[in-house]
């Protein structure tokens, strides 16, 4: 069977951009900016990823559920290409997958604020609680519950949360 | 030597070195003073043994044997390896960890700087990757360094002898021999003579900043080029290998 004749890279990426990050069920891979390419030759579908962090855990998963969902759609020959350049950056995530951070409790990359200056006082000026909306927020550890976030804490709901860094 | 050969052995050396402060740092998954530093540490491990992995796959290919980035690390013994002697250094106290471990960032900070423009795409690629996460990193131990430095008698005293006891390690990570020499003519290695003025000024500000003293460059440990190492790499591969060596081929 020739892939070619069959499916077209739009249809293809359709099927899989509505993969859930599985740390951050709210965010899709698309929105995510980990999807990179979809090619169809004539008897494989190779889709291209870029990793958000170079030991991210979810890694895997997004791999294996990528072929699980090909494959759910009669596609068994599929090759997943990581690759490292560009490097995945937040400036990727769309203003809705923003807001869809921001409504899931983690707030999302302060855009612009990727760290120039490496050491002492660099890193976001302000980062607005997600629960209350205050900008009165205190950075508590550069690493939080995954490699992508770090954890503050509200200095006026008190609230502890995870904030998606700019990188 | 051909440039192939020169190429495997320099992505062993920048793979070895983070896997094996990744372990380090792993044997503080909760061992870590509060919860928040816990989980710090081993964001960080997570960090360089991702960096490990895709310079030790990249190895791997080059090599075309057919082996993976797991029969790298897991089936070779100590005199294989090409990791920094900094990196193996165990984990102490605290204050040792933060001390090592800063030296060893800032190496890796400037390293990666200057590899983004290497010809090679793959090492380009994962040097302009691999700073960002390092970034953080550096941050973090720079951070630690001033507070412990500029902290009590006691945090200050300890962190000092911290730095006293590592600075013989730190001569080793600018070493360099006839695979740099041949990279660099290729334009895919760096010259560590000029990392290493960068690293001098980094160690320098934040020392200054913590109230710290450099210590004297005095004798240096060297052999790591050659894959000569001190006893405690042996009993970190016993610990990290036990499980592939004991039952070969095993998976999840």
């Amino acid at each position: 069977m020739n892939l070619k004749e069959k499916y077209t890279e739009q249809e293809i990426w359709g099927m899989i951009a509505q993969i859930p990050d599985p740390e951050i069920p709210v965010i899709t891979i698309e929105e995510l900016g980990v999807l990179r390419k979809v090619e169809v030759l004539s008897e494989k579908i190779v889709v291209t990823i870029t990793p958000t962090y170079t030991g991210c855990p979810a890694m895997k998963m997004f791999e294996d559920d990528i072929v699980k969902t090909l494959h759910d759609n009669g596609i068994e020959n599929v090759e997943i290409k990581m690759v490292y350049t560009p490097a995945w950056t937040t400036d990727w995530m769309s203003e809705a997958a923003m807001q869809k951070l921001k409504d899931y409790g983690i707030a999302p990359p302060v855009k612009g604020t990727q760290d120039k200056g490496v050491l002492f006082g660099s890193g976001p000026k302000e980062v607005q609680c997600p629960q209350c909306g205050s900008k009165n927020t205190e950075l508590k550890s550069q690493f939080g519950s995954t490699a992508c976030k770090a954890l503050y804490q509200c200095k006026d709901c008190l609230e502890p949360f995870d904030y998606f860094k700019c990188i | 030597m051909t440039q192939q050969d020169a190429l495997i052995n320099y992505c062993l050396r920048l793979g070895d070195s983070s896997l094996i402060l990744g372990q380090r740092m792993a044997e503080w998954c909760s061992n870590g003073p509060t919860l928040e530093e816990d989980i710090a540490l081993t964001n960080v491990s997570l960090d360089l043994f991702g960096q490990a992995r895709t310079m030790l796959t990249y190895a791997a290919n080059l090599e075309g044997k057919g082996k993976t980035e797991d029969d790298l690390a897991y089936r070779r013994s100590e005199r294989e390896y090409y990791n920094t002697l900094l990196s193996e250094r165990p984990n102490g106290h605290f204050g040792d960890t933060i001390a090592r471990n800063f030296l060893h960032d800032a190496f890796l900070y400037h390293l990666y700087t200057a590899l983004k423009n290497s010809k090679d795409e793959t090492i380009a690629a994962h040097a302009a990757k691999s700073i960002k996460e390092i970034a953080y990193h550096l941050r973090h131990t720079g951070e630690w360094v001033v507070r412990l430095g500029d902290g009590t008698k006691e945090s200050h005293q300890k962190i000092q002898q911290s730095f006293d006891d590592l600075w013989m390690f730190t001569g080793d990570l600018f070493e360099m021999n006839e695979v740099d020499e041949l990279l660099i003519k290729a334009g895919v290695a760096v010259d560590l003579n000029e990392v290493k003025k960068n690293w001098d000024s980094t160690v320098n500000e934040v020392l200054q900043r913590a109230t710290l003293q450099r210590p004297k460059d005095d004798y240096m440990q060297t052999g790591r080029l050659k894959g000569m190492h001190s006893e405690y790499l042996g009993h970190l591969l016993t610990d990290m290998q036990y499980l592939q060596r004991a039952y070969p081929d095993a998976t999840w």
